[in-house]
């Protein structure tokens, strides 16, 4: 009993942060057909920054609950101005490429902004652990859980929530879908398609930065954790189908209960398990559960 | 036309799970010095090694190799250079993975024609390299990976490679050792490790040993997250759940940090003693974070655990002074490096002072016992290539009012009490009830 509450509970934490790391990606994908490599330099900044922000916040003695706006303001400063200067700075110039140069280009944008993290940061390790204990725990049949990481679950079901707001309800949302669709048909209506694909790349930005600032408090922020985000990340929006939104969410749920389960049950195949998934679904599905199959065109 | 196909989608997806994997830096050096020794030093400058084991690898490398050719370290290494030859490094970044290291490694030898090798702090790169070590046929000394299987899996009969640093048998063997006399009523522990050489190999010898020292012991659980994987929520439910009396983890750098953040909050410390075989490298910079009551250990006499001794205090303090903080043992076990390879070099030129070659030099590596600031290294196993030391364990806690860490029941376990004799397995050894050990 208690270790399937522990796998609920572990899966939907693991599941919610799986999410957040990776709906950026398949935003930006689904809107501007472009795999973003450097998604995982933005999480590192975002994480960075925010690690950054966090320490010499706490170390001035601050209001410490304050300090939680520091995340998101984090995200938000990464997204901004790194998303802007790829998308304007580099991506604008490649637009209509083949998709396997837009992965080179981002390949290299990581390549670099990994440099760029070293040269600002170093290669010490920066913390940023006092969000993580101030809101204390919760005790799950025994089982203590930092509120914070349900409080990222509830996080997630925003983010979420937000996204689909966003693309369903509001204007850009339905010029953003009508892109999705046909690019080239929505050109020839008027839709400024440039325009959009600034707007989407800053916000895939962001949603990339907003994973690395709220894992900051959790984990030792070092270089390299970019690296392990996007192979992660692409095993997620692979099984829910490149682009989808929707998608994305199922992807993280499923990876997340799935590793949660080989965890607590058969932990030698943890490491196995996301991979594994991965490969079935693509046998069944080879556009992954939520995309549709695209004609080829001539 | 703009759309992408579903061939471009897949391929497109297969380059960036390709690019994604792997890294790729090197920064070769360029000098030419007849009369100097060259020196390939590999030590991670980039990644999340290059914070806790890298750098500080790297700066005691520096360290000695200034003042090794000033001649200013203590007696008996107050001569300059290394047999009359001034030290040329060559530092070049370990990071990128196997594949980088061996083509690097190769680069150092015919390329850039170095008289030796000091290198490697991750297992993997050294159980990749080590094979084209003996195949190019020059001397080159592992600083720092554990894993047991190098000399007892992957170069069985080693004539050009020599490894300084203890493997993780020592580690593993005296923290169930340490555990077993500080909590004698554990009944059940739990590991988690990280899924590769250094994580395995620690884990198996950690449960052989604690079989052996207490056959009634029960393994409640056993973990094995990803190398980097910096989400340990289930794991730590499942070791919070497995109700195991000890929890054991060779967890370095930002994993164990990590570790230690999501672990301490769950209070994963209260329920369970935690032994953390490399907790010294996080200690510093972790302070109060790192909860009181861990068992940490440092690989070997090092860092805090170092013996006084003038070569010891010199050491730390110039260490100190040039770079503001107290070496950790990546630090002393790089020193301690170096300072082999001076030994042997010397002892091999003896009085006549005309560097030797690479055959004398290794005639006088096999089996040699020196001093290095965290005591003394015997190559003593693996034919006379792989160093055996002591080891020590001790207690953390914090000292709130002045903000320093500090050690309680610190206890030290001779070299071989620790380490297999020589041509015996480390498994072999821990399971025939550590036959010849001498405590």
């Amino acid at each position: 009993m208690l270790t399937a509450v522990a796998i609920v509970v572990d899966g939907a934490v693991f599941a919610a942060w799986l999410f957040i790391v990776s709906v950026g990606l398949t935003l930006i994908y689904g809107v501007m057909r472009i795999l973003n490599i450097a998604h995982g330099s933005l999480y590192a900044l975002g994480a960075y920054t925010a690690a950054w922000l966090v320490g010499a916040y706490f170390a001035q003695g601050y209001p410490p609950l304050a300090g939680y706006l520091l995340l998101p303001a984090a995200a938000l400063l990464v997204g901004v101005v790194a998303g802007l200067a790829i998308e304007r700075g580099v991506l604008r110039l490649m637009y209509g490429r083949d998709e396997v140069i837009m992965v080179l280009v981002t390949y290299a944008i990581f390549l670099v902004l990994e440099d760029v993290i070293k040269l600002i940061w170093g290669v010490d390790p920066y913390f940023a652990y006092q969000p993580y204990g101030l809101l204390g725990t919760v005790d799950v049949l025994g089982l203590p859980y930092p509120i914070y990481d349900l409080a990222t679950i509830a996080l997630a079901i925003v983010i979420g929530a937000v996204v689909w707001w966003g693309l369903n309800r509001t204007r850009v949302g339905k010029l953003l879908i009508a892109v999705i669709h046909d690019r080239e048909m929505s050109m020839a209506v008027g839709i400024d398609v440039t325009r959009l694909f600034a707007v989407t790349f800053v916000l895939g930005a962001v949603l990339a930065a907003l994973g690395g600032a709220v894992s900051a408090p959790k984990i030792s922020v070092v270089p390299g954790i970019g690296v392990e985000v996007i192979v992660l990340a692409f095993a997620v929006v692979v099984i829910g189908g490149l682009g989808s939104v929707g998608g994305a969410m199922i992807g993280a749920v499923i990876v997340g209960f799935a590793r949660a389960a080989a965890v607590h049950l058969l932990p030698e195949a943890e490491l196995f398990v996301i991979y594994a998934i991965m490969a079935a679904v693509l046998v069944v599905r080879p556009y992954g559960l939520f995309a549709k199959p695209e004609a080829r065109r001539i | 036309m703009l759309r992408g196909t579903n061939a471009h989608r897949a391929s497109a997806l297969g380059a960036g799970i390709a690019l994604a994997v792997g890294l790729g830096i090197a920064a070769p050096g360029s000098a030419q010095d007849g009369s100097s020794l060259r020196i390939g030093i590999v030590t991670f400058l980039s990644g999340g090694a290059a914070g806790p084991f890298g750098v500080p690898a790297r700066n005691a490398a520096e360290l000695m190799v200034s003042a090794l050719n000033e001649g200013s370290v203590p007696a008996p290494y107050d001569s300059k250079g290394i047999a009359g030859a001034t030290i040329e490094p060559i530092i070049i970044d370990e990071a990128g993975g196997t594949q980088t290291q061996v083509s690097e490694y190769r680069n150092l030898v015919e390329r850039q024609n170095v008289d030796l090798v000091i290198g490697y702090i991750s297992s993997g790169d050294c159980q990749a390299v080590a094979p084209v070590v003996e195949e190019l046929k020059r001397l080159t000394v592992f600083f720092d990976c554990g894993t047991p299987q190098i000399f007892e899996e992957t170069v069985t009969d080693p004539q050009y490679l020599f490894r300084t640093g203890p493997t993780a048998t020592m580690d593993s063997v005296g923290a169930a050792r340490y555990l077993l006399e500080v909590a004698p009523d554990t009944e059940s522990f739990a590991g988690i490790n990280q899924n590769y050489a250094w994580g395995q190999d620690s884990w198996n010898d950690f449960v052989a040993a604690m079989k052996v020292l207490k056959p009634e012991v029960e393994v409640v659980g056993e973990q094995f997250p990803k190398l980097y994987a910096g989400q340990y929520g289930a794991e730590i439910s499942a070791l919070l759940t497995s109700g195991a009396d000890a929890v054991h983890s060779s967890f370095w750098g930002g994993d164990l940090e990590g570790f230690v953040f999501q672990a301490a909050a769950r209070g994963l410390f209260q329920r369970s003693k935690v032994v953390l075989t490399t907790g010294e490298t996080a200690m510093f910079r972790l302070g109060a974070q790192m909860p009181d009551g861990s068992i940490i250990g440092a690989r070997g006499p090092h860092g805090v655990f170092a013996p006084d001794s003038p070569l010891n205090d010199w050491f730390r303090q110039q260490y100190f002074d040039r770079y503001g903080t107290w070496p950790t043992y990546p630090s002393y076990k790089m020193a301690q490096a170096i300072l082999g390879v001076k030994t042997a070099y010397e002892k091999a030129a003896g009085a006549g002072g005309a560097l030797p070659s690479q055959e004398e030099v290794i005639a006088a590596f096999e089996g040699l016992e020196y001093e290095a600031p965290s005591g003394t290294v015997k190559m003593a196993i693996g034919n006379g290539h792989q160093a055996i030391q002591g080891v020590t364990y001790g207690i953390y806690s914090y000292d709130r009012d002045s903000g320093q860490p500090s050690l309680t029941d610190v206890r030290s376990y001779q070299a071989e009490c620790v380490n297999p004799p020589d041509a015996v397995k480390s498994l072999d050894w821990i399971n025939s009830g550590f036959e010849g050990a001498s405590c």
